[in-house]
């Protein structure tokens, strides 16, 4: 995975200027593979990707340094591990791909950070720990390691710890496996920080992060006879402050909310959030394209946000009846719905997320465009990925898609949208502005120049 | 009287096409239909559904597994200049595999 990175930095827009400003302060880093999640922690100072290869690379901000004032901000990468690899299941003679699925940060609670990385089947809760000591003058045993003759020991000595280069090693302190007979699609930490929640497409299962060989099952929505299969499991999250309280989106595009303490199976929701539909407006791409590909929780926990093919929407918790804001994210692909079903694209699982004060929301799209969402002044913009359009210390440039006849200078066309080039995995700093994009195999990261 | 029946037929026909004209998603969905007449009437019925639950590249056997995996680890080694003179029992050599035979250094005594 990529070493050190260029930065330039990123700020999007000021409320009080007719335009946005945008200054570019930016870091890529190459992945050897499709990046296939992205996830700050609690703090921002880490950030971490999982790929399609198991492996998960994790990146730290650079601390203030006067020596090296520019510095300050980047993230460089900090450790690398190979989490998961790809099994056999000898019962179905199916692959079980290696690919991160999701990364979920534990809160800090020593000098030890904690992760979640999942793949289909299974869950491992990794330690990454810093070493910066080591001891030196053992008695038993030479500075390589051989072990010396004891008879020829004639004093002893009390070991000394002699500061070494920072070494961070990552190991796997837990292996949570077996609990899923379908995909795992989300992993949501509980705020009482001794739980989680692993989800599959037809059911949730309740764990503690000490115990491994036994979990809860809290949702099953396996129809008895599966033939009467109308509806799987997209995505789960647990309320960020209410810790009995998590919800669960369908990909027929509503959203359960659960409470735990009603009963110890939560099958029948508590909330039921579903946007009324027009019949006459229903065509074959509607189910479809409702489906929900990822439901998050804002930070204050008052609202959700939900993507589906071609929108974002925020709900509050208190209205089930229809969302309280919807945001287009790439309405001119509706005339296209007939190509995205022929080339799957229209299966693609967007994410999305919410800045630090939820005052923004950010989702991606085609072509390496990503769009931002600010729910104060209701404004929108649109931004590329790439290295093409990144340059050191100049403007990131907002995009626009040309869907009319006449094509404005630096309009695109939708026809000449590259949709092999998909943004479905984004990351808000948890306080700043500072963002992380994973462009298939490339991440970058843009902040904002003034901090 | 039968002159209002086909009246009322071409009135919902008419609401039909508009349909079409002014929703871009219903005109998608005449294209696909017309690409694909057999395509099922339900997108999200348990057929769709079922198989996505069951993603994933399916094998014979384990052996069958672990031969796929051999043979893609063999093709990501880097190509390290392939030795086309050799031909080493992977297919029957025509004349153009076969390695040109290099002229002697030592000429023929019988030769001149």
């Amino acid at each position: 995975a990529g070493g050190g990175c260029c930065c330039c930095g990123l700020f999007w827009y000021r409320d009080s200027s007719p335009k946005p400003h945008l200054v570019n302060r930016f870091c890529i880093l190459l992945a050897a593979d499709v990046i296939s999640t992205v996830e700050f922690n609690y703090s921002g100072d880490l950030l971490a990707t999982g790929d399609k290869g198991g492996r998960v690379v994790i990146f730290q901000r650079e601390q203030e340094n006067k020596s090296r004032p520019h510095s300050r901000g980047e993230y460089n990468v900090y450790s690398t591990f190979q989490s998961h690899e790809p099994e056999f299941d000898y019962l179905k003679s199916l692959e079980i791909e290696e690919k991160i699925n999701k990364i979920r940060w534990l809160p800090q609670q020593n000098a030890a950070h904690f992760l979640l990385s999942t793949n289909d089947k299974t869950i491992k809760l990794w330690k990454i720990s810093e070493r910066d000591k080591r001891a030196e003058g053992y008695n038993l045993k030479d500075e390589d390691g051989r072990l010396r003759d004891p008879f020829r020991i004639t004093a002893l000595r009390v070991p000394i710890l002699k500061p070494m280069d920072l070494m961070v090693e990552a190991s796997p302190r837990r292996i949570f496996a077996n609990a899923h007979t379908y995909h795992i699609n989300s992993i949501s930490v509980n705020s009482d920080h001794e739980t989680y929640l692993s989800a599959d497409d037809l059911r949730i299962n309740l764990w503690h992060l000490e115990i491994t060989d036994r979990s809860f099952n809290i949702v099953d929505i396996k129809p008895a006879n599966m033939e009467e299969l109308t509806e799987v499991i997209t995505a789960a999250e647990f309320h960020p402050h209410q810790c009995n309280v998590f919800v669960y989106s369908s990909s027929k595009g509503t959203i359960r909310l659960c409470d735990m303490r009603s009963s110890a199976l939560c099958d029948r929701h508590s909330k039921f959030f579903e946007e009324p539909e027009d019949p006459s407006s229903r065509s074959f791409f509607s189910e479809i394209i409702s489906s929900i590909s990822d439901v998050k929780f804002s930070h204050s926990g008052r609202y959700m946000m939900t993507r589906d093919y071609l929108s974002v929407k925020v709900w509050d918790l208190n209205m089930e009846s229809r969302p309280v804001e919807t945001h287009q994210v790439h309405e001119y692909l509706r005339s296209k719905l007939c190509s995205l079903y022929e080339n799957d694209c229209i299966f693609d699982k967007f994410e999305c997320c919410w800045n630090g004060s939820d005052s923004a929301i950010m989702t991606g799209s085609y072509n390496n465009f990503f769009r931002m969402f600010d729910r104060d002044t209701r404004r929108d913009v649109t931004l590329e990925a790439s290295r093409e359009s990144s340059k050191p210390r100049a403007s990131l440039k907002p995009r626009k898609v040309c869907t009319g006849g006449k094509r404005k200078k630096d309009e695109i066309s939708v026809d000449s949208l590259d949709f092999n080039k998909k943004i479905l995995h984004t990351a808000w700093h948890p306080a700043d502005n500072v963002i992380a994009v994973a462009a298939t195999n490339n991440l970058y990261i843009f902040q904002d120049k003034i901090n | 009287m039968s002159a209002e029946i086909p009246e009322a037929a071409s009135a919902e026909e008419q609401k039909e096409m508009e349909d079409k004209v002014t929703s871009p998603e219903k005109a998608e969905e005449a294209k696909l239909k017309a690409r694909y007449p057999h395509l099922g009437q339900k997108p999200g019925g348990s057929d769709f559904l079922r198989k996505r639950l069951q993603k994933g590249q399916k094998y014979f056997d384990s052996g069958d597994y672990n031969m796929a995996k051999a043979k893609m680890k063999n093709k990501q080694l880097p190509a390290a200049a392939p030795d086309k003179t050799e031909v080493t029992g992977d297919h029957i050599p025509t004349p153009q595999d076969l390695p040109q035979r290099k002229p002697s250094l030592v000429a023929s005594k019988l030769a001149g």
